[in-house]
């Protein structure tokens, strides 16, 4: 067993999960953005990392990290709800290409105003709990108690959000809005409300994950933190298939894990190549992604 | 009681209705019939505020529907079911049901026991998704998801659309009933004319968009003329 938990395949899920779970979390985000507003959310990531600094900024006046957490989560949500309300809503019903360019171009202008505001450098953040591995009989197992307080952290939000949608009147109603809007709204239901909610709560999953990849031994908090986590989140997304939150979910952990072993065992170089190898070859098969039901979608 | 004054509706230069006036009485069904594209669809979706007119005025009760938003008309006890169905196939029979019942009158528990009771075939399959339903259970489900909100003010568009005329007939059957038993005011768009004069007390008539005729079932089943003109029906 000790040299089971201790062995290099093992290091590699660990380490690889350690990762994965974020990248899960930031492609459930996508697809729950995805699912209410047909809208793809380039900015998903850089909103997330601009959420995460306004927390992590109060780091400076000595507010301890659990708080830094609570307001970075706070400024998620409601920066979901006021990018709904004032950008999103014009965006909808315009042609395909319009949210592209829009959400392409927010991106760009929050890493330019998060690198003016708060500089290129990055900002230390304090590691919650030891980052040293535990250790088993004298060998190493890869991973420390700040790495299981991430996995953790990020599988039981992801679990929070799949029950809220699939087990609470709410989420019931935010399904609803998005798949059958003008029914939803024969049956009371305030599908506008939905919407905003939808992003509201997306943008907070992706407060949440920014916040666990600001948590890591490394350079902390930069404007572009987010951007290599959002790249293969979108790839593990578009595999899992943009209406499934669990095959997002699931496929962002797979590519976690894969991204270690190909890390370990070829070169980190190759990450991108067969990230992107795998998306081709999932889209030639199955153009829908690996976990979505049906195709067909009435807009 | 719904009372419609001077209603009209434009889709850019279309006039889809022209000052229509009619009154749809509590507890009784009235059939709004009329060829393709007379504006029969077109007046439900003016009442739940799918489209909003140019001119005239939506009456419930003595509440102004008019400027409403569709989602506040419902919440007043408007059901409407869409041509169509409008089912969510990708819910189940189940939560097509719960999501009906949200902002009703009544409890999901007891409304779904009464739509049990009144669509069998729904209790069998409340786990299933609703797109494995064929298109006469569809219709049930749409009509179980309006009724298990207890409307006041049930609004039908083309409900024997696809379906078996002995289905129909059924559907009809349980229509009726529940005007009675419940007071529901029913204002049933139909095709199909004949069988919705059938089974309704008072009739408008509507001819591209204005109202030809406006008077007791019965009577505009045995006019000849209406029949000849805008009816379509042959002897």
């Amino acid at each position: 067993m000790d040299a089971f938990l201790t062995s290099r395949n093992v290091s590699d899920v660990l380490v690889g999960l350690h990762f994965g779970v974020v990248i899960g979390l930031v492609a459930l985000s996508l697809v729950m953005i995805w699912r209410a507003t047909h809208i793809l959310n380039f900015a998903q990531g850089a909103m997330a990392m601009f959420s995460a600094y306004v927390g992590m900024s109060l780091l400076s006046y000595n507010v301890g990290y659990w708080w830094c957490v609570v307001v970075a989560v706070i400024a998620g949500l409601a920066f979901g709800g006021v990018t709904e309300r004032v950008l999103v809503r014009r965006l909808y019903g315009k042609p395909e290409i319009n949210p592209i360019v829009v959400m392409v171009g927010f991106l760009a202008l929050l890493e330019a105003i998060a690198s003016a505001v708060w500089g290129m450098s990055g900002r230390a953040v304090p590691l919650p709990f030891s980052f040293v591995d535990w250790q088993l009989n004298g060998q190493t197992i890869a991973i420390s108690p700040n790495g299981l307080y991430q996995i953790v952290a990020a599988l039981v939000v992801a679990i929070l959000v799949v029950v809220l949608f699939r087990y609470t009147n709410l989420g019931l109603q935010l399904r609803a809005a998005a798949v059958a809007p003008e029914v939803s709204r024969l049956l009371g239901v305030r599908v506008s409300r939905m919407l905003t909610l939808g992003w509201i709560l997306s943008s907070g999953v992706g407060a949440v994950a920014a916040v666990i990849v600001a948590s890591n031994f490394g350079p902390g908090l930069t404007p572009t933190l987010m951007d290599a986590p959002f790249a293969i989140a979108f790839i593990a997304a578009a595999v899992g298939g943009l209406e499934s939150p669990w095959g997002a979910l699931v496929a962002g952990v797979a590519f976690g894990i894969m991204q270690q072993f190909v890390i370990d065992y070829l070169n980190s170089d190759y990450v991108f190549l067969i990230a992107l190898g795998a998306l081709v070859v999932v889209l030639m098969i199955r153009p829908q992604g690996l976990f979505t039901k049906s195709v067909s979608r009435r807009v | 009681m719904i009372r419609v004054t001077g209603l009209s509706v434009s889709y850019g230069a279309v006039h889809a209705l022209r000052d229509v006036s009619f009154e749809a009485a509590t507890g009784s069904v009235t059939a709004v019939i009329g060829a393709n594209g007379a504006g029969k669809t077109t007046l439900l979706r003016a009442i739940s505020a799918l489209v909003r007119p140019t001119a005239g005025e939506i009456d419930l009760d003595g509440t102004r529907l008019v400027g409403k938003s569709t989602e506040n008309i419902a919440r007043l006890g408007v059901g409407h079911v869409p041509e169509g169905r409008g089912v969510i196939e990708e819910f189940t029979i189940e939560e097509n049901l719960r999501l009906g019942a949200l902002h009703g009158n009544e409890s999901f528990s007891v409304g779904l026991a009464d739509q049990f009771e009144l669509f069998p075939v729904l209790e069998e399959r409340r786990k299933q998704h609703a797109g494995t339903l064929s298109g006469g259970e569809r219709q049930m489900l749409a009509m179980a998801r309006a009724l298990i909100a207890r409307p006041s003010v049930l609004l039908l568009d083309e409900p024997s659309l696809g379906l078996a005329p002995l289905v129909t007939a059924e559907l009809m059957k349980t229509i009726k009933e529940l005007c009675e038993t419940r007071k529901l005011t029913v204002i049933l768009v139909e095709q199909n004319a004949m069988s919705a004069l059938r089974v309704s007390e008072h009739a408008v008539v509507l001819h591209l968009g204005r109202v030809a005729a406006d008077d007791r079932s019965e009577v505009v089943a045995n006019d000849e003329n209406l029949r000849h003109y805008y009816l379509g029906m042959a002897e």
